[in-house]
């Protein structure tokens, strides 16, 4: 991977946050808090420290079934030895969203069994109660868990080698295809008020101009909404959508619905192969928005020395009782091999990363105080918020009002 | 504090999508921004309410097909407002209203559970019905409910939620280095019925107040049967005289036959109020709100809906109409809200009585006839209404609809709660730690299995007998 050209654009850092971490046995390190996990106080920590490293969002898992070690399994979960039993990540964003200033607050809202209109309604919310820091990170749905659980649809449950068949590819492709018509209602419902819809004229007694105001008339296979959004159209305009992919199908969801993508790979050939696979995404589904911004994600161990980190995570796997597996690629060493790699990827064409802390108490921290010193000194990361809103963090350009622009 | 004295229940409504909310007022403040919901809510925590309310409507509304422009049109999520309410404030009940025809137990429960958690054991939810298919024109399943069902869903709705909210024993999170869990099934649930048919593992454990207080916005027979079953307040608008007592009565007297004591289910209607130095001075400064609540344009509007008729041609400072209002109920021209006319021919005689008697103009008996104003007057006197009201079983307490956003509750706060605090019926301070339900005084939330289906079993087993009366409230 030598002899690229340097990416002269700074890096984006976010930080996934999930419990007390993405390793199985985070709850169980010294000052891991698992006790507060349910509190608005230790969400409130984790986010100012992120805010402390001027990280650029901070993303929320959720999910409409409670953990389970294979959440695509027909058995019941039994196991007693992990976090189970999370909030609601929107409404987490929302509280600390009052709290923080800067940092872009990015919960997770699954798209199978939720109602459009509720999901637009409250990504808009949390845009204006964060003055334009909200974005969404859409999460397709359906294991048997959360149909039971909502109960409102029978459907056929997604299951892990679905893919393999081509009657599970179908079934996949209809899922996402769901997906898909969900975001375009929530970013239609977005638009549905035009930003000067309120006027407050006292001569004429009108409160709003109804003339902009505009019905969504969605009509899908799966379900028509009217409109308009009960919500005055957020700050942002469009919050910022985002997806996380590791296949074809995922990929070109994100490359019709979402603004940022994030990807899993493992290695420098994969970094460059899925890269390549994104863009190709792209060109099938005929995306004209801007490309896709691309995040990689990475679990991350980190330690002051890479025997410290590699101890660590040695650690961890033994009180898990087995060694950690993920989606994502594993990061174990220091802050400053971290961002080597990181610098690394960025020159191959990622725009930022979204990192996993294996404990989120520890990882977080040492992000905050290691890895992005390291990436400053290296000319990669800001060393000040500028104002402005996530999108503008992002560099995603002002969203036009599809209605707007067509009514002018 | 005097012990024997009734307490007041104080909740503090923001200012809705209706005519009642003055949006021309040069103190009137953004209906969305963070600020004013933190002004508001900051105000009805400085004045120590019970609790912060917000309405909710999924439609905008529309009259005679035309988005409805004339008041304050747009609002929040209700849920996220208050899970950032609940960063900016300490003590406040957070009530929400939800409806249960167009969402499922699964995500309600997970959010007011989750709201639960992150207040500390301060959400309540309004549950309300409506089912029109208009409104469900923004949902999956469209006008899906007929409307006679409305209330048996809600029921089942609540009863599911409870069940949810159960899920989770105590102390099933153990978090003490050996395992997370001390119940591997922490969460199972399982419900077999009419409206909903889910079973599985719920996500969210137990929350401080394990039930969110649930008030229920609904007057038909149906909708008070709804709440003497299932919640423990009840949001109505009848708010003075003696249909409000007729209503406490009633309301009151259905609790018995489920093993409920008149103390278990809260009557708070809403209410307004315009302050004044002198209650002279009160009196001037209402009609002055009432003549910005009821705009020239607003007073067409107000009489299309008793006349169920364009009259957009008429002019607002001359007469009534002379013809005759359309009486067919099929044809309502407005949408998205209860109508609120019963028998639009005896309505239009009363206006036209009323208009010739006192020779008023449209404008003029609008502003008449469609008052909402409860208390008017002097803080004393207003302090003293409110007292009297809760004594005398007008109502349990209100939840005040100031007509200015954000700042209508402040003088309230400043000039009322005082002397509220004096006469010995309101907190001057919350209880260090306290529940919603502790303000409420609702005691612990009972367990789903002991509601709904007549005596309970908690109450049955209770040391404490049963009152037989209505008249619980020394
Ligand atoms: C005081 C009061 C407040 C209400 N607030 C709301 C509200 O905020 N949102 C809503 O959708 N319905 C609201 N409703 C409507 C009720 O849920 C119900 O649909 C309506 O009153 C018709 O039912 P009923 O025939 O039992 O009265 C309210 C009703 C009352 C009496």
């Amino acid at each position: 991977m030598t002899g690229l050209t340097p990416n002269a654009t700074p890096i984006h850092l976010a930080v996934a946050l999930d419990g007390a971490g993405w390793h199985p046995a985070a709850w169980r390190e010294p000052g891991a808090r698992p006790d507060d996990l349910l509190t608005a106080r230790y969400w409130a920590d984790l986010t100012t420290t992120a805010e402390r490293g001027l990280l650029d969002f901070v993303t929320i898992e959720d999910s409409l079934d409670l953990q389970s070690a294979d959440p695509f399994s027909d058995d019941v979960d039994t196991r007693t030895d992990q976090v189970r039993g999370r909030l609601d990540a929107l409404l987490v964003a929302a509280t600390v969203a009052p709290l923080t200033r800067h940092v872009g607050l990015v919960p997770t809202v699954t798209t199978t069994h939720t109602e459009p209109f509720h999901v637009s309604k409250a990504v808009a919310t949390l845009d204006h109660v964060s003055h334009g820091r909200a974005g969404w990170r859409v999460q397709v749905g359906g294991t048997r868990g959360e149909t039971g659980n909502v109960g409102r649809r029978t459907l056929p449950p997604i299951r892990r080698d679905l893919a393999s068949s081509p009657e599970g590819r179908a079934a996949v492709r209809e899922r996402f295809d769901e997906a898909a018509d969900h975001v375009e209602v929530v970013r239609r419902l977005w638009d549905s008020w035009e930003d000067d819809a309120e006027i407050r004229d006292v001569t004429t007694g009108r409160f709003v101009d109804r003339d902009r105001l505009h019905h969504v008339d969605f009509e899908g296979r799966h379900f028509s909404v009217r409109g308009p959004s009960i919500t005055p159209r957020p700050p942002q305009g469009q919050p910022v959508v985002t997806a996380l992919a590791h296949q074809t199908i995922p990929y070109e969801l994100a490359a019709r619905s979402a603004d940022v993508v994030f990807v899993t790979p493992h290695d420098d050939e994969q970094a460059a192969s899925i890269l390549g696979e994104v863009r190709g995404a792209e060109a099938r589904v005929g995306r004209n928005a801007r490309p896709l911004t691309v995040f990689a994600d990475l679990v991350v161990v980190l330690g002051s020395t890479t025997d410290a980190a590699r101890t660590r995570r040695r650690r961890l796997d033994e009180a898990a009782g087995s060694p950690l597996t993920s989606d994502a690629h594993v990061f174990t060493g220091t802050a400053a091999d971290l961002a080597s790699l990181l610098l690394r990827w960025h020159d191959v064409g990622y725009d930022g990363f979204r990192l996993r802390p294996a404990v989120v108490v520890d990882d977080l921290t040492a992000v905050v105080d290691e890895l992005v010193p390291a990436l400053q000194r290296a000319g990669a990361f800001r060393t000040a918020y500028d104002p402005g809103t996530l999108r503008e963090r992002l560099g995603l350009p002002v969203a036009v009002n599809r209605y707007a622009a067509a009514s002018a | 504090m005097t012990q024997h004295r009734k307490q007041v229940i104080l909740g503090a409504h923001f200012p809705g999508v209706n005519n009642t909310t003055v949006w021309s007022d040069p103190a009137s403040g953004s209906h969305i921004d963070l600020s004013s919901f933190t002004h508001f809510a900051q105000t009805a925590e400085r004045g120590r309410f019970d609790f912060l309310f917000l309405a909710e409507g999924l439609r905008l509304r529309e009259q005679r097909g035309r988005i409805h422009d004339l008041d304050v049109v747009g609002r929040p999520d209700t849920f996220t407002v208050l899970a950032a309410l609940a960063a900016v404030t300490q003590h406040l009940g957070l009530a929400g209203t939800i409806n249960t025809t167009f969402n499922e137990p699964y995500e309600v429960a997970r959010q007011f559970a989750t709201l639960d958690h992150l207040s500390g054991g301060r959400a309540a939810w309004n549950v309300v019905t409506s089912s029109d298919a208009f409104t469900g024109e923004n949902f999956r399943r469209g006008g899906f409910l007929p409307h006679a069902e409305r209330y048996e869903r809600a029921e089942e709705f609540i009863a599911t939620a409870r069940e949810l909210w159960d899920s989770w024993p105590v102390d099933a999170v153990r978090a003490d280095g050996a395992d997370f869990l001390s119940d591997a099934s922490a969460g199972t649930f399982e419900h077999r019925g009419k409206h909903f048919d889910v079973a599985g593992r719920f996500t969210v454990p137990r929350s401080p107040q394990v039930h969110p207080v649930v008030l229920q916005a609904g007057d038909s027979s149906d909708g008070r049967e709804l709440a003497a079953r299932s919640a423990d307040a009840i949001f109505s608008r009848h708010s003075t005289g003696d249909g409000a007592r007729e209503f406490y009565l009633d309301v009151k007297g259905r609790l018995e036959r489920y093993g409920r004591r008149p103390d278990d289910l809260k009557i708070l209607p809403a209410a307004t109020f315009v302050l004044g130095d002198t209650d002279a001075e009160a009196v001037d400064r209402a009609a002055e709100v009432r003549r910005q609540q009821v705009s020239p344009q607003t007073a067409i509007l107000l009489l299309e809906q008793v006349w169920n008729r364009d009259l957009s041609d008429y002019d607002p400072d001359g007469p009534l109409p002379t013809v005759d209002p359309i009486v067919s109920d099929a044809s309502s021209i407005v949408r998205g809200r209860a109508r609120q006319v019963g028998d639009p021919a005896a309505e239009a005689a009363r206006y036209r009585a009323v208009a010739e008697a006192k020779g008023l103009s449209i404008r003029e008996v609008v502003i008449e006839l469609t008052g909402r104003q409860t208390f008017v007057g002097s803080p004393e006197t207003v302090a003293r209404a409110l007292e009297h009201a809760v004594a005398t079983e007008i109502s349990d307490g209100f939840i005040l609809v100031p007509h200015i956003t954000p700042g209508g509750l402040d003088e309230f706060a400043d000039r009322v709660v005082p002397l509220l605090q004096e006469r010995g019926v309101l907190r001057r301070d919350y209880a260090e730690g306290a529940t919603l339900r502790d303000h409420l005084g609702l005691g612990p939330a009972r367990p789903a299995s002991d509601w709904g289906t007549g005596v309970s079993a908690a109450h049955g087993a209770s040391a404490e007998p049963l009152r037989t009366g209505v008249r619980a409230s020394a």
